[in-house]
């Protein structure tokens, strides 16, 4: 089904309400919605809810061989995938341009920032590793997916343990979890993203925009971030913002 | 990758530039006759290719028609030979969709569309050699390309990386400096107002660090766009003396 069409008027009520800083669920320009993390019985399983948007995640994990030109780590795969039930205009031929975005994204903040340690994924150099796969499903759209989505990764990631192995001489044991314990995986620090929506070529912004100021705005910058202030990713989409000081101000 | 010094004590790089020194960029416009709009641009041993069409009449479906701009396509494609390893690359992987969205961010950013509604351009780029900064050169290309093909801009976009090592930013990465898995930036920007088109980063970046790397950035597109400025007319002058001006 094709997105239904913002009416002129809903446009326009939505700007005149920025302009006047008010947004319509009683926000301040500043504030986040309510963050929510239930856990499933796996290990590894989350479910985040950032206001009305759901993003579940799932990771699990296998045993392979490793890339040829990277033997000794482990190899971390992301896959986020728009459900059906998101939204009506999610379709799976349809959502392509969206999709790669995100996936690209997520996959930048979480592999590129090296915040699971690979090379302790590995089991015997050049033969055995682990492959962590972390499956992320949009249940519901209600704008501001790229950080609900990070937030869900970095949450299953640090939920889930995996099974514990040991290497005598060529033979690679693996203890199911009633053997031994499962281990959890080695997190060197947790990446969140923050977006932040402009509005009217950048005099307007607001952090974590929900489905109806995504439509409306001219362009969106996500910054991910973690505890140490280090910054892990900048993504600038959509529009032209104006000046360095912004970028400044907004980190 | 132990042992591998980015910057010496004396200040060079690698290849002996400075920090915040450029490769060295040469660019041709007008290497096609077939296409409205083509450059050709070399930076360092980075080489890229852009062609433009347009505007034109939508392809496909005319529904897809804006009513009141022009649709912006763009499309990335990596030659097999460009990188050290020969490399087949299959035509809509993520990575070239990804930089192609990121192609349209930036022109349509910068072109004015309003001008051409209900009609498409078309930017296409490929990669010849990639040694560091293609998105930087993929955008210096393009911004040629567009040009040629009479295409009314907002301004030049000039694109430039930029990394982080030992507290100093350094401009302009090569292939070497990028696997070396510090911070790197990409930076696109249109000089006269400073506006920045798109900011991409990757890797852990200290915040109090932002400021020198993104300035650096903005420098590196600032001399490569007095580059491009100087290429342009002299293809003009050029095109003039073989028109009897």
């Amino acid at each position: 089904m094709k997105e239904t069409p913002l009416s002129n008027c809903e446009r326009r009520f939505l700007l005149r309400a920025i302009e006047e800083k008010k947004r319509l669920d009683g926000r301040q320009t500043y504030d986040y919605r309510s963050i929510k993390i239930s856990f499933g019985t796996d290990y590894g399983c989350c479910i985040v809810e950032l206001g009305k948007t759901r993003v579940l995640g799932q990771v699990s994990c296998e045993l392979v061989s490793p890339k040829l030109n990277r033997a000794t780590e482990g190899i971390l795969f992301f896959n986020l995938e728009l459900s059906q039930m998101a939204a009506p205009a999610f379709e799976p031929g349809r959502q392509s341009d969206l999709l790669v975005k995100l996936n690209r994204l997520l996959e930048r903040c979480l592999r590129n920032s090296k915040c699971i340690d690979t090379e302790s994924l590995c089991v015997v150099a050049g033969e055995k590793v682990w492959q962590i796969r972390v499956d992320l499903h949009l249940l519901n759209h209600d704008g501001n997916i790229i950080d609900a989505a990070s937030i869900a990764a970095v949450v299953a990631l640090c939920h889930f343990r995996r099974p514990d192995v040991s290497v005598q001489g060529d033979e690679v044991t693996l203890y199911t979890p009633e053997e031994r314990d499962p281990v959890p995986l080695s997190i060197h620090h947790m990446p969140i993203c923050v977006s932040f929506a402009f509005f009217q070529q950048g005099t307007y912004l607001l952090v974590d925009p929900n489905e109806r100021e995504e439509r409306v705005m001219d362009g969106l910058l996500v910054i991910a971030m973690n505890k140490h202030r280090e910054i892990c990713t900048i993504q600038s989409s959509g529009g032209i913002m104006l000046l360095k000081d912004q970028v400044s101000t907004l980190t | 990758m132990a042992g591998l010094e980015l910057l010496s004590d004396q200040g060079y790089r690698i290849d002996g530039r400075r920090a915040g020194e450029l490769r060295k960029i040469q660019a041709r416009m007008g290497v096609f006759a077939q296409a409205d709009g083509s450059a050709y641009i070399e930076q360092g041993n980075t080489k890229a290719l852009a062609v433009v069409y347009g505007p034109h009449e939508i392809r496909g479906s005319r529904s897809r028609a804006l009513p009141d701009r022009a649709l912006v396509n763009c499309q990335y494609s990596s030659a097999t030979f460009s990188t050290g390893e020969r490399k087949r690359r299959p035509h809509g992987d993520r990575k070239s969709c990804e930089m192609g969205l990121q192609l349209r961010q930036t022109f349509e950013a910068a072109i004015l569309t309003q001008l051409h509604p209900r009609s498409q351009i078309d930017i296409y780029v490929q990669v010849l050699q990639a040694d560091g900064g293609t998105y930087a050169a993929c955008v210096n290309a393009a911004t040629l390309a567009v040009m040629d093909a009479g295409i009314p801009m907002r301004d030049f976009v000039c694109a430039c990386s930029a990394g982080f090592v030992d507290g100093t930013a350094l401009a302009d990465l090569s292939h070497v400096e990028e696997a070396a898995g510090g911070p790197q930036l990409a930076l696109a920007l249109l000089p006269a107002s400073g506006q920045i088109a798109l900011l991409e980063m990757d890797a852990r970046l200290h915040e109090d660090h932002l400021e020198q790397v993104l300035e650096a950035a903005a420098q590196a597109a600032r001399d490569v766009h007095t580059l491009l400025d100087r290429v342009v007319r002299q293809h003009v002058r050029e095109a003039s003396i073989l028109l009897g001006d």
